[in-house]
């Protein structure tokens, strides 16, 4: 795979079609790559990489590439392509300077989850037959290969490429996914249950705004929290009120724009499962208004942009879930 | 949260009026002489959709223990649509406070025109005493703000 | 003589020491992570390496009130809203956070004194642990720290079966006092044994070799003008992820809230990762996330060497190695900067 696409790309970059790669750079380690813009075939082989540990969404980024001139070659994953949809309806990415690869997508690795089992000073992991063998300092340990994907990749909605101008290997399906369970499970319980349990996940959270930064939907130039004259502007929670208000907000801002792509539960540096906040907004529009998945193309009217007269009234809250 | 000279608990009830409907109705339900509680405070705005979820959470910090919005009913907004974006914005985020865990009793949508100031202190009353079951606000309370 | 207390009395030593002030220590939450918390009974003490978030919060917390004000008319009354600090000990320090302590101490204990950070220094008791299994993305070693001999008041020594404890201050040998009867002697033989296999995988770990001979304060223009920082910054999203998890960031911003009925005034972290952070009237003096990404490893690296008789003030725990977002780290970036 990885040969594969860098060699499309020397090409690519060869022929004139672009004059940058985005993709991902290899780290120190095996695990730790970067996003990063390639410019020579020199740079392509000695650095691109993608393996099990590139989950990293590119979309972003190209909002800052397609402001500059030339054309750029994106490597996009199935997930990546719904955020890049979604940036190119809302005018953020401009379409024509991108030229869209489509590659397989997960499920990726989460090395954190390797680590969270005790297994320290991690040299290697070979994956052989759904088992990883992972090579430490210690000797050798084992693992099941799904109990390390990504938080991003439990769940995964769609194997689907929404967007793409040429695709390496095969285009998937939208999967049946179970990935409201949880959202579901939290509704079954009764409210002082679900307070008690997003008190003991918020409060973990430092307020490093990691989730906000890198989520492809966060595209303000200034956000609210950082802008003296909005009033609420904080850079730390002083209490569970703000930490409250920070969460709701942020996923507030992205209802109906989010496209599930994981990135904020990813980063998050306390493993706070910040994507039932995201599903929860997407479980409630699928169920009250109608299904929809942002970023699956650049037309459909955004659920908090649009109405019908019958909608239902806010009261519905009331009637719905346990207690 | 207030408290009277019995030391009984008085809720604070933070109501957003429309300037074009509920507003007037306050002011139809005042000159009828129709009884609303004290407890509830109104904040006029031009239309119930420029109320943004900020406004609703900002008077749960500053010590409201319930906040209650009101605008043109469906079909009648001065501005033509925009009370069915509130409806939308405020269902979503009515369901996320209660999916946090915060008591749904605290926060409401309700449709009352100029003409309606019977159902504007009808509707006063009863949210003020569906939050005055529900005690003080306390899961979505800033401790900085309460009152010493 | 260093005396030893067995593993199956250190349920005993919590719940001595919990007894008389407030205990902190390391242990395992529910997703896998570490993180420090207030000791309770039944609760274990941690084999990670390291906690999510450092111990230097313990000290320097993420906010703090530091005075309230009300206005009546034109009167206006300062308050003092400091809560009393109390006695309380830090147990399970690894090295690398018990030097962050030293550089922390630099900045807020010489003239002007930060008081509400020195409170905080006289009564706290930091219990360091040795560490065994030293991870991957260690690098302490490269800043002269040697993680089988940690500082602190007190440090403990494991050797499998229980630890040896060993008083470095005054303040620790009145806690070892304290808990003597919980202690007995033990073959100190093991303990060398296990110092000197920790010191074998020492030379192992992938990063042993890495140099800080091209930094500190003398090579400020060629490291500030290096044309590095461009593809280095590239990829950063600006988030506060490194500033947060590390243990030596120690940059904050006062603020003040309006509670409705007065103002409380309060600090909280900042990080120079932020599009506001040194924000003055005329506007930002790093107005690229280059500026802003290089002034995090320059103070590391060559301002605070500058103002410290050359000591960095990165400690090598690796947190940001493990937590940034996108993996970009001070590591990749001092390898890049390295001139060979």
């Amino acid at each position: 795979m990885q040969e594969a696409m860098i060699k499309r790309a020397k090409e690519l970059l060869a022929d004139g079609t672009v004059d940058r790669v985005m993709g991902w750079k290899k780290g120190e380690f095996f695990y730790d790559h970067t996003p990063a813009v390639f410019t020579t075939a020199q740079e392509l082989d000695d650095s691109f990489v993608c393996d099990d540990f590139t989950s990293a969404n590119l979309s972003k980024y190209l909002i800052k590439e397609t402001i500059k001139d030339g054309k750029i070659l994106a490597f996009l994953k199935p997930c990546d392509t719904y955020s890049f949809n979604q940036l190119v309806k809302e005018y953020r990415i401009d379409r024509e300077k991108v030229y869209v690869i489509g590659i397989p997508g997960g499920p990726k690795l989460d090395v954190e989850k390797i680590k969270s089992k005790g297994i320290t000073g991690i040299l290697n992991v070979r994956n052989e037959n759904y088992t990883l063998k992972i090579e430490t300092l210690y000797g050798i340990s084992e693992m099941p290969f799904y109990e390390a994907i990504s938080v991003k990749c439990e769940s995964c909605k769609s194997k689907k490429h929404v967007v793409y101008d040429e695709l390496i290997g095969e285009d998937g399906e939208v999967l049946d996914s179970n990935r409201f369970d949880m959202v579901e499970k939290l509704e079954n319980m009764t409210s002082q249950e679900r307070y008690d349990f997003w008190r003991s996940e918020l409060s973990k959270c430092i307020r490093c705004n990691a989730c906000r930064t890198v989520c492809p939907a966060c595209t303000c130039e200034k956000c609210v929290f950082e802008n003296p004259d909005s009033g609420i502007e904080n850079k730390a929670a002083a209490d569970s009120f703000e930490e409250n208000m920070f969460h709701i907000i942020r996923a507030f801002h992205v209802a109906g724009r989010c496209t599930d792509c994981g990135e904020c539960s990813r980063v998050c540096p306390e493993n706070i499962p910040l994507h039932l906040l995201n599903r929860k907004f997407i479980k409630d529009i699928n169920d009250l208004y109608g299904t929809y998945q942002a970023g699956e193309n650049t037309t459909d009217k955004a659920p908090l942009n649009d109405y019908k007269m019958d909608d239902c009234e806010a009261s519905i809250v009331h009637e719905r879930g346990a207690e | 949260m207030q408290v009277n000279n019995n030391n009984e608990f008085q809720p604070l009830i933070v109501a957003f009026c429309c300037n074009w409907c509920s507003y007037a109705g306050a002011d139809l339900s005042g000159t009828n002489r129709l009884n609303y509680p004290t407890n509830v405070k109104i904040i006029r705005v031009p239309c119930s959709c420029r109320v943004n979820p900020m406004f609703i959470l900002r008077a749960f910090q500053r010590g409201a223990d319930g906040v209650i919005l009101c605008g043109c009913h469906p079909g009648d907004c001065h501005y033509t649509s925009g009370n069915y974006f509130t409806r939308r914005r405020m269902t979503l985020l009515f369901s996320m406070l209660d999916f946090l865990g915060i008591e749904r009793d605290r926060t409401r949508v309700e449709w009352v025109s100029a003409a309606e100031g019977a159902k504007f202190a009808a509707t006063m009353n009863e949210f003020t005493e569906a939050v005055r079951k529900l005690g003080p606000n306390r899961r979505l309370e800033d401790l900085r703000c309460r009152k010493q | 003589m260093l005396r030893k207390i067995t593993a199956a009395k250190l349920d005993q030593l919590f719940e001595a020491i919990s007894g008389k002030q407030t205990l902190y220590i390391p242990t395992d939450r529910e997703d896998g992570a570490a993180e420090f918390r207030k000791y309770e009974s039944g609760m274990k003490l941690s084999n990670a390496l390291n906690t999510v978030r450092s111990a230097k919060d313990f000290f320097f917390p993420q906010t703090e009130n530091l005075a309230a004000f009300k206005m009546e008319g034109k009167k206006i009354e300062v308050k003092d809203i400091r809560k009393e600090c109390e006695d309380f000990v830090i147990f399970g320090v690894r090295a690398c956070d018990a030097r962050s302590f030293d550089i922390l101490d630099k900045v807020y204990l010489v003239d002007p004194v930060d008081s509400f950070y020195k409170n905080r220094r006289d009564h706290g008791t930091v219990v360091t642990m040795a560490c065994t299994r030293p991870a991957e993305t260690c690098f302490c070693t490269a800043f002269g720290i040697n993680p089988t001999m940690p500082g602190g008041d007190v440090t403990a020594f494991p050797v499998g079966d229980g630890f040896f404890f060993m008083a470095n201050t005054e303040k620790g040998e009145k806690f070892l006092a304290e808990i003597d009867h919980l202690l007995e002697d033990g073959d100190l033989s093991r303990l060398a044994d296990v110092q000197e296999n920790t010191r074998n995988i020492l030379k192992k770990l992938p990063l042993a070799n890495l140099s800080t001979d091209s930094f500190g304060g003398d090579k400020l223009n060629e490291l500030f003008n290096s044309d590095k920082w461009a593809g280095l910054s590239e990829s950063c999203i600006g988030c506060g992820t490194c500033t947060f998890v590390c243990p030596t960031c120690q940059c904050y911003d006062i603020k003040d809230f309006n509670t409705g009925d007065g103002i409380v005034r309060f600090r909280c972290w900042d990080s120079c990762m932020y599009s506001d952070f040194t924000k003055m009237a005329h506007g930002n003096p790093r107005v690229s996330q280059l500026e802003r990404f290089r002034q995090r490893f320059m103070h590391k690296l060559v301002y605070f060497p500058s103002n410290n008789n050359g000591e960095f003030s990165c400690v090598g725990c690796g947190r940001c190695l493990q937590k940034c977002p996108i993996s970009m780290n001070i590591v990749k970036v001092m390898k890049a900067l390295e001139v060979k």
